[in-house]
C-alpha cells in the first residue's frame, strides 16, 4: 500500500490533481474518524478532515518519502484538531460535549413501531456516551487514546505523529486512560 | 470519590497503578508481572481499579468505526487550488506539439510586430535627400523629383513635387497638391490590424523577393534607363 501511495504521491507532484483524488480515497475514512472522535460532532470533524487533505495537497512538495505517509497526514489532522478545539469559545464547546446526537436524533425519530431493534437503539445511546466522555478529555490525551485505541496506531508512530518523545506519549495514555476510567467506571 | 481515590493510592502504591498500565502497553517484565498478579489476588481495590481500566478501554474500542460522508473526495478535488499554470502548460504541450509549435509561432510574430508597433511612436521619414520636414510632415518640394519609396511614420506628407515610387503613410495623412505625380502606389495606414496587415504582406514580399533576386534586379534597373 506504501508503494501505491508513494507513485501517487510522484504524480501529485508532477501536478496531477486526479492522483490525489486516489490518496483522499485511502485515507479519508481514518482521518474522518481521528477528526469525529477529536471533535465530537460530524459537521466539523467533516470540516476539519477536509482541510487536513487540502493542506496535504498544497504542502505535498514538502513530505519526506522516508517516512509513512499516514504518518504525515495524521500529524496534519491531530494539528487541525487540536487547533480548533483550542479556538473553541466556551459556550460552543459546552455545545460540542453533546457528540453524536445527530446520529442519535436521527433514530430517535424513527417511531417505536419501527424497524430498528432495540438493542440498536441502544447501543446507540451507548456509543454516544462514550463519544461524549472521550470528548471532555483534555485534547492532550484525548490525542493518544484516539490514536492507540481507535485508530490502532503503535506507541511509535504515535510519538511521530505527534513530534513527542515516547516517554511523554506513554504518560499521556496513562493518564488519559485513568481520566476515562473514572467516567466510564459506573457504565 | 476523589477521596477513595486517594485512599487506593495509599494503600497499594502507585508502583502497582504504574505496572498496571505497563501490562496494558504490552511493555511489562516478567517479574514485574507476577508481582501484579500476586497483588491483584490479595487486593481488591486493585483489582477494581485494573478490571475498569480494562473496561474503559474495551469500551472505547467498541465504538463503531465510522466512514467519511458522502461525494468526500469529490468535494475536496473542488476545493483544491488550481494547478500551478506551469504544470497545466507542461501538459498541455505534451499533449499537443504540433499545436504549440505553431502557437508559438504565432506567438512570436505577434509580440514581434506589436513591439515594433510601440516602439516608433517617433516621427521618421525615409532618407532621401530631397524630402523637406517640418513640424513631423515631411514635405516633397514643388519641382523635385524623389526616387525610391517614402514611408512616413506618426507624421503626415505633403507632395508638390514628383515622386518615383511607393507612398506609404502610418498613423498620419497625405496632403497632394494638384502638380504632384506618384508613379507607385499611396497607402495610409492608420489602424494597428491594418497596420499589421501591411506588414505581413511587406514580410511576404521581401519573402519572395529573396527568392526571386535576380528577377528583382532587372525589374529595380528598369526606371533607371
Amino acid at each position: 500500500m506504501e508503494a501505491l501511495v508513494k507513485k501517487r504521491i510522484q504524480q501529485v507532484l508532477k501536478g496531477d490533481k486526479n492522483a490525489f483524488g486516489d490518496i483522499i480515497e485511502l485515507y479519508k475514512d481514518k482521518v474522518f474518524q481521528i477528526c469525529y472522535r477529536m471533535l465530537g460532532n460530524r459537521h466539523e470533524a467533516e470540516d476539519i478532515a477536509q482541510e487536513a487533505f487540502i493542506r496535504a495537497y498544497v504542502n505535498i512538495h514538502r513530505y519526506n518519502m522516508e517516512y509513512k505517509f499516514s504518518t504525515w497526514l495524521y500529524r496534519i489532522a491531530t494539528n487541525l484538531c487540536i487547533d480548533r478545539i483550542r479556538k473553541r469559545k466556551p459556550d460552543y464547546y459546552l455545545d460540542a460535549e453533546v457528540p453524536g446526537t445527530d446520529g442519535l436524533n436521527m433514530y430517535s425519530q424513527i417511531p417505536s413501531e419501527g424497524k430498528l431493534p432495540e438493542e440498536d437503539v441502544e447501543s446507540m445511546e451507548l456509543q454516544a456516551m462514550i463519544q461524549r466522555e472521550i470528548s471532555k478529555l483534555p485534547e492532550k490525551y484525548r490525542a493518544v487514546i484516539v490514536l492507540k485505541y481507535i485508530e490502532e496506531l503503535s506507541l511509535n508512530e504515535i510519538s511521530e505523529i505527534l513530534e513527542l518523545p515516547l516517554g511523554t506519549v506513554k504518560t499521556r495514555i496513562h493518564r488519559g486512560r485513568e481520566a476515562l476510567r473514572k467516567q466510564l467506571r459506573y457504565v | 470519590m476523589s477521596d477513595k481515590e486517594g485512599e487506593i493510592n495509599m494503600s497499594c502504591s502507585t508502583k502497582i497503578i504504574s505496572y498496571m498500565h505497563q501490562y496494558l502497553d504490552e511493555e511489562i517484565e516478567e517479574e514485574n508481572l507476577k508481582e501484579l498478579k500476586q497483588h491483584l489476588d490479595q487486593c481488591e481495590e486493585c483489582a477494581t481499579h485494573f478490571h475498569e481500566l480494562k473496561k474503559t478501554i474495551a469500551l472505547v474500542q467498541s465504538t463503531s468505526h465510522i466512514h467519511a460522508p458522502m461525494n468526500f473526495t469529490e468535494n475536496i478535488l473542488d476545493r483544491l487550488p488550481e494547478e500551478p499554470k506551469r504544470v497545466r502548460v507542461k501538459r498541455w504541450l505534451r499533449h499537443h506539439p504540433m499545436l504549440a509549435a505553431a502557437s508559438l509561432f504565432l506567438i512570436l510574430m505577434v509580440s514581434s510586430l506589436m513591439s515594433a508597433w510601440n516602439q516608433d511612436h517617433q516621427f521618421s521619414v525615409s532618407k532621401q535627400p530631397n524630402i523637406l520636414v517640418e513640424n513631423n510632415t515631411a514635405i516633397v518640394p514643388e519641382g523635385e523629383t524623389v526616387k525610391g519609396d517614402i514611408i512616413v511614420r506618426n507624421g503626415d506628407i505633403k507632395i508638390e513635387g514628383q515622386v518615383e515610387g511607393n507612398v506609404t503613410v502610418i498613423n498620419g495623412k497625405k496632403y497632394m497638391a494638384s502638380a504632384s505625380q506618384v508613379t507607385g502606389e499611396i497607402k495610409e495606414v492608420n489602424e494597428v490590424f491594418e497596420w499589421l496587415w501591411y506588414h505581413i504582406k511587406k514580410t511576404v514580399t521581401d519573402f519572395t523577393e529573396l527568392f526571386s533576386n535576380d528577377d528583382m534586379k532587372d525589374k529595380n534597373s528598369l526606371p533607371a534607363i
